[in-house]
């Protein structure tokens, strides 16, 4: 384990210039957590879908890091990247003609205002 | 390549072309029954076609290895072609009245058709996704198709932000779990033992919280009981059987073949969480009016009892949860065949509106009444052997205080099941009487609640024919 308080200025300065895989976790997982809490915390249907694509290429850059940096050739990751790719398309696709539909219904398209059915 | 590994798929794929097809040949005024007749021969000639393909020598595979033909995944795709069956049967004239373009509607049940099948085979973490996206974007159309009810498209919308955010998590856990183990293949990620380091660990927890959003237990059912509100009956029929019976199939193969050895891990963590769905889709269940609602929070307690046999981890259980998936089918036909017809002449599905229906449907009120007390599990329906089946699996792997849990809440769920035979057999008053006229039952409805109720109750009393099939499905994978 490393000891957090005994790093000195350069160990983060060396670190942060030879970029290898952590750095692209790091990069993925804060993408995954600002994706989540838009996710929990955002209204319109546009956002939250916004939020979702973020978290789904956290999901992608996490993919094609983990392909580059294996031993061997291999390129299952990228595949399902590009496979994640379209699959994100199509549900934004349905997503927004859901929002044009629930805007024609409700004159909004505030999520948290949709709340006919109870119990 | 095998294509002959593939030959359901392409089935139904053949199917969905020419549904679509069709309908944009056909004039605009043309009705689009005709379809829905096309789309039942079409899938009665897969479901003879499948039985063709059960096998005791090894099993095809396609593409690599990426999707595996076995009797484990031809189970399940009779499963959800019969499923698929039946709710065309009983829709036609609910798709006629209240869908505004039928001939999409039945494309898009095709393709949701083949993501389940394709789920069903899936043997690489890759054919997995593909096939739940398949099913769960062809769903999220499928719930908005009442384009006269606002609740349809609440309902839709409901689902699509929370199913995309459960795939979005479950892609993160797949990602994890292929940087931990270097592979999508279940076979090299079983064999791997990085998964017993924390990322692969952290990979398998996303994953099946994705799945538990996806057969809503309960912490993640949030969504359910609305959308099952929601949606057009025949859809939410699909939702409870298809949905969850293909998230139940692609759940245990991931288990069983890519993570058996963290069975350590998930086996006491489903007992929970079975517990936890058993108990609280029962109690929400009870104040529940509305009977679509009300199935929607016993499907949660459905889930929780099979959840059961896949946390028992063998053959047993496996056996169990197979012969279960299939019964609730039957259950499921019986039940949303009458409150599609009762919505058709009513419009609505409360209790109110079944008011009566011993008099005016005496048939539909008592196929009613056998399907639900087969969910709750009473001796001479089919539930009552499923749920032995599971119940002796779980506690055969020392899960007594499971097994005591279902049993209780079982009995508690025979509550709210009765009070729904209450509301079509009681007496009615003078004023109700004269409302409550007479219906003509359609003759695809009367023949899917007829089946239903043979198989409900035959399945009950000589549960050899199914317990035999079942059998067969677990004899390629559990070896």
């Amino acid at each position: 384990m490393i000891d957090i308080f005994s790093l000195s200025v350069m160990d983060i300065v060396n670190w942060s210039l030879h970029v290898g895989l952590a750095h692209f976790l790091l990069l993925a997982a804060v993408l995954f957590s600002i994706g989540l809490y838009g996710l929990l915390t955002k209204k319109g249907i546009i956002s939250t879908l916004m939020c979702v694509e973020l978290m789904l290429n956290a999901a992608n850059i996490n993919l094609v890091a983990f392909n580059h940096y294996r031993p061997f050739q291999d390129f299952s990751g990228q595949l399902m990247a590009i496979f994640s790719v379209a699959v994100a398309a199509s549900e934004v696709a349905v997503g927004i003609a859901l929002a044009f539909r629930i805007y024609r219904e409700h004159g909004s398209i505030h999520v948290d205002e949709l709340n006919n059915m109870k119990g | 390549m095998n294509f002959w590994a593939v030959s359901t798929e392409i089935f139904i794929l053949v199917i969905m072309t020419v549904a679509l097809a069709v309908d944009l040949v056909l004039p605009k005024k043309e009705t689009r029954r005709g379809i829905g007749y096309l789309v039942i021969s079409g899938l009665l000639a897969a479901l003879v076609y499948t039985f063709g393909l059960y096998h005791t020598g090894p099993s095809m595979t396609f593409f690599d290895g990426l999707f595996l033909e076995d009797n484990y995944a031809l189970f399940f795709k009779q499963l959800f072609i019969l499923g698929m069956l039946f709710s065309v049967l009983f829709s036609l004239d609910y798709v006629e009245k209240n869908i505004k373009s039928p001939g999409e509607f039945y494309t898009l049940l095709m393709a949701a058709l083949l993501g389940m099948c394709v789920m069903a085979s899936a043997n690489d973490l890759l054919t997995m996704f593909v096939g739940l996206e398949l099913m769960t974007v062809s769903f999220y159309v499928l719930v908005g198709q009442r384009m006269d009810v606002p609740d349809s498209g609440e309902a839709s919308v409901k689902y699509l932000v929370v199913g995309a955010g459960s795939t979005a998590v479950m892609l993160y856990g797949i990602s994890l779990v292929y940087g931990a183990t270097g592979s999508l293949d279940f076979a090299v990620i079983c064999r791997s033992i990085q998964m017993v380091f924390s990322i692969g660990l952290a990979g398998i927890v996303l994953v099946m919280i994705g799945f538990f959003f996806k057969l809503s237990v309960i912490p993640f059912h949030m969504w359910a009981p609305d959308v099952y509100q929601g949606a057009p009956t025949p859809v939410t029929a699909l939702l409870a059987m298809g949905s969850k019976a293909a998230g139940i199939a692609v759940f245990m193969r991931a288990l069983y073949a890519a993570f058996p050895l963290l069975g350590g891990y998930w086996i006491p963590l489903l007992a929970v969480f079975a517990a936890i769905c058993m108990v609280g889709g029962n109690i929400m269940a009870i104040r529940q009016t509305d009977v679509k609602r009300m199935l929607a929070y016993s499907s949660i307690a459905q889930a929780g009892y099979m959840m059961c046999g896949i946390a028992s981890a063998d053959a047993a259980g496996m056996k169990a949860v197979l012969f279960y998936a299939m019964l609730y089918v039957f259950a499921n036909v019986g039940a949303f065949a009458v409150l599609t017809c009762v919505e058709v002449y009513r419009g609505g599905t409360t209790h109110t509106h079944l008011t009566g229906l011993a008099q005016s449907a005496p048939l539909l009120a008592a196929v009613m009444t056998v399907s639900l007390l087969s969910m709750a599990g009473i001796p001479p329906t089919a539930g009552f052997s499923g749920k032995m089946y599971i119940f002796t699996a779980a506690v055969e792997r020392g899960y007594l205080w499971l097994a005591f849990i279902g049993f209780l809440m079982s009995m508690i769920s025979v509550y709210y099941y009765l009070l729904v035979a209450k509301a079509m057999y009681r007496d009615l008053t003078p004023e109700e009487e004269t409302a409550n006229t007479a219906f003509r039952i359609p003759f695809g409805v009367r023949a899917t609640v007829l089946l239903s109720v043979i198989a409900t109750v035959g399945t009950g009393i000589y549960p050899e024919l199914l317990a035999m099939l079942t059998n067969l499905a677990s004899q390629t994978f559990m070896r």
